[in-house]
């Protein structure tokens, strides 16, 4: 695609951004009918995705969204602010269950089984699929009682020895264990931010999930927390399946295989992470990753 | 001129200080070149002026309300030959009060002698004269400040923070209102309760087991001596509270959890008010709804079961007074559960907890302190309450911890102690003081430990 047919050369102009809030899209090369360009589908997929449709009441957030999320990779999802990637990251452990008014159509599967059947027990997802948020968002509790809350309540552990060992275990995956280990017992809302995040990593790994949902899990750290994170998410990527919504496009070259872009609710490219940096297939994506607008 | 008039036209000064103020500096602010030249804009210009013309006018017409009598009645007296006073020291008090009379006529002057009428004429006419000269004073100073205050207005003239600060005054004077208020009833009642136990042992009134408040009035009356031991009270006052918690707590909290947690947006519009409407209610119905449908309804349901019942029961009234509580308790509790962050809600669903997991142990512990708030209000509320105890548990100072009994609390004995003449020197009238200083210590202790309590447990989520 070229992208000077659409944008022209130079700065875009006011009205270049306003076209592309309005959702008059063809003349910035998005048709209603826009199908995915890049590879969609790949092998060993641990979540695949059809045909997703999402709406807030009567507004639709996410346009017939088809991607494939790899076992044991890190998929990085990025685009302009308002374009429907954390909803659709949400939709992948069915937390947007807890919006009122929101209503998901389509085909979503994990390891073949239907996220969305009736037989599906949420609480059993969730613990198979766990998320981190944008804040950090720990318990009023203790930094142990943090982390032993999802094995307590999954009755993970059998005795206080096994329950212990866990902790440990999530927290020096985490990479907190040697800053809390004198402190385990004190409140968890007293560490630092980037601390405070990495004990929400320890909490969500803690239950041995297969996949981790990340929302923006850096936006609120500062450099040094946020280095400390991607190392800990590229640790992690070798034994589960990662998939992270960021607005920082550094950050996503870094720790991801393959991105997706989105923009207004479509998911416009998905390619190998290397590919879509320098030399996306879609004119959307360059303009993004060039900084033209989000 | 009376008082309440001269405050009356002091206020109408000030009103029209304020346009005189606010009329000056839009005139100088014209002739600056608008009314950015201004420090303060206009309106604080007028403010000021109000201030400057009202304020101390007014604190000169309070000072001389608590003053003038005082000094026109001592003028008075000192101005009668020495021979007239009784000898003992209220004496002067009495003659004050008699002449007054007089002067203002309840007192036919016939029959008085000459000397007081005189008195008494003289007191009307020194009455007059200060009237007058303080509603010429006050004028004056309202007038002195206004001219005052606008001579001051200039471009320059920082009006605003002046204003400001005057704010701050007043809102320290309404707090100190509440203070100080707090404070003179402890006053009154612990200097009443030391009266009380001048006659009675502390240590009798506290751990004393019986009570029977009866002292004679003449010495050969029968029952002349009464036993003042408030055990039984207080046991009784426990008893009801502690029912009427057993029914409030749990049924508020749940009720509560269910509007916060679990009710859709348009059940919880119309629930929260209907259940707030409780609150609404006034206790004297609670009371004969106590007396005459649940008391009746406990005794015929105690002999069905073999049970006896007493139709004034510790049970009915306690039953009914948690139905009372119940508001503050879902209320309150309800406010501290909504307000817990929605992302700690997610962080623990994220986990695979399920609704009810969340709320027990993510939701619950951190609105906890507001919770145990909402229960010590209640607390205190249920060992305050008067008016369903004095209707549906019965007189009877029984030391009993059975809730089919009726029992009586302390503040239905300090009703029945306080209502009618009474005389304000016999033990039995005095220890309604003693017992509402008891009462207030324990609420206080109460609270004192809930927030040692909370202070402890809570889970701080900020």
């Amino acid at each position: 695609m070229n992208t000077s047919a659409t944008f022209g050369v130079g700065t875009p102009s006011e009205s270049d951004f306003r076209d592309t809030r309005d959702g008059d899209m063809s003349d910035i090369g998005l048709t209603k009918g826009h199908v995915t360009v890049g590879s969609v589908e790949i092998q060993a997929a641990k979540i695949t995705a059809r045909g997703v449709n999402i709406f807030y009441g009567d507004k639709q957030a996410i346009h017939d969204v088809n991607v494939d999320i790899g076992k044991n990779q890190v998929i990085a999802m990025i685009g302009p602010s308002g374009c429907g990637k954390s909803t659709f990251l949400r939709s992948l452990n069915r937390m947007n269950d807890t919006i009122d008014g929101c209503k998901i159509e389509g085909d979503i599967r994990i390891d073949g089984e239907d996220l969305y059947s009736p037989k599906l027990d949420v609480v059993e997802l969730r613990a198979r699929v766990g998320m981190v948020f944008q804040k950090p968002n720990p318990f009023p509790k203790s930094i142990y009682d943090n982390v032993a809350y999802g094995p307590k309540i999954h009755g993970l552990a059998e005795t206080r020895a096994d329950l212990d060992e866990m902790v440990e275990k999530s927290l020096r995956r985490a990479g907190l264990w040697d800053e809390v280990k004198d402190r385990l017992f004190q409140a968890g809302t007293g560490l630092s931010g980037g601390q405070q995040q990495r004990l929400c990593i320890a909490r969500a790994i803690a239950v041995s999930p297969e996949v981790i949902l990340m929302d923006e899990p850096c936006s609120a750290l500062d450099p040094i927390a946020t280095a400390r994170i991607e190392e800990l998410i590229e640790e992690l990527s070798h034994n589960f399946t990662i998939a992270i919504v960021t607005h920082n496009m550094q950050q996503a070259a870094r720790v991801s295989q393959r991105t997706a872009y989105f923009h207004l609710g479509r998911l416009i490219e998905v390619n190998p992470t290397e590919q879509v940096f320098t030399n996306p297939e879609h004119s959307l994506t360059e303009s993004y990753i060039t900084g033209r607008f989000g | 001129m009376h008082a309440n008039n001269l405050l009356l036209l002091l206020l109408a000064f000030a009103a029209a200080a304020f346009y005189v103020g606010r009329g000056r500096a839009n005139h100088i602010a014209k002739l600056a070149g608008g009314s950015r030249q201004l420090h303060s804009l206009p309106d604080y210009h007028g403010h000021y002026t109000a201030l400057c013309c009202g304020l101390p006018a007014v604190l000169l017409l309070i000072l001389w309300i608590i003053f003038s009598g005082h000094v026109i009645s001592a003028m008075v007296l000192d101005s009668l030959p020495a021979g007239q006073f009784l000898g003992d020291p209220g004496g002067r008090e009495l003659l004050a009060n008699k002449i007054a009379n007089i002067a203002q006529g309840v007192l036919p002057k016939a029959n008085q002698p000459a000397i007081l009428v005189a008195a008494a004429e003289e007191l009307n006419r020194l009455t007059q004269i200060s009237r007058w000269s303080v509603t010429a004073l006050a004028s004056c100073v309202s007038l002195v400040g206004l001219i005052w205050a606008r001579s001051r207005i200039t471009p320059e003239l920082q009006s605003r923070p002046r204003v400001e600060a005057s704010i701050k005054y007043a809102l320290f004077f309404c707090a100190c209102v509440a203070v100080f208020t707090t404070f003179g009833i402890i006053f009154s009642v612990l200097f009443e309760s030391l009266q009380f136990f001048q006659s009675v042992p502390v240590v009798d009134f506290i751990f004393g087991l019986e009570w029977s408040p009866q002292t004679a009035i003449r010495d050969d009356q029968v029952g002349s001596s009464g036993s003042f031991g408030a055990v039984p009270l207080f046991v009784g006052t426990l008893l009801v509270s502690a029912v009427a918690m057993v029914v409030a707590v749990p049924i508020g909290l749940m009720s509560a959890i269910f509007l916060g947690e679990y009710a859709h947006k348009s059940v919880r519009a119309y629930a929260k008010p209907a259940l707030e409407v409780l609150a609404g209610i006034p206790t004297v119905v609670y009371g004969f709804f106590a007396a005459l449908t649940v008391a009746p309804f406990l005794r015929d349901l105690g002999q069905g079961y073999g049970f006896s019942v007493s139709s004034e029961s510790a049970l009915a009234a306690g039953l009914v007074m948690g139905v009372m509580i119940i508001p503050f308790i879902s209320s309150l509790s309800d406010d501290v559960i909504t307000a817990v962050p929605q992302s700690l809600r997610d962080g623990s669903l994220a986990m695979g907890a399920t609704h009810s997991e969340t709320v027990i142990r993510v939701v619950i512990p951190a609105a906890l302190p507001g919770i145990v708030a909402g229960i010590m209000l209640a607390i205190s509320r249920a060992i305050g309450e008067t008016m369903i105890v004095v209707m549906a548990s019965g007189l009877a100072a029984n030391m009993t911890f059975n809730p089919l009994d009726s029992v009586t609390t302390v503040t239905v004995q300090i009703v029945t102690l306080l209502t009618g003449d009474q005389e304000f020197d016999s033990p039995k009238t005095l220890a309604a003081f003693a017992l509402g200083l008891v009462l207030f210590l324990i609420t206080l202790i109460l609270n004192i430990i809930a927030l040692k309590v909370v202070k402890r447990f809570r889970e701080q989520y900020e």
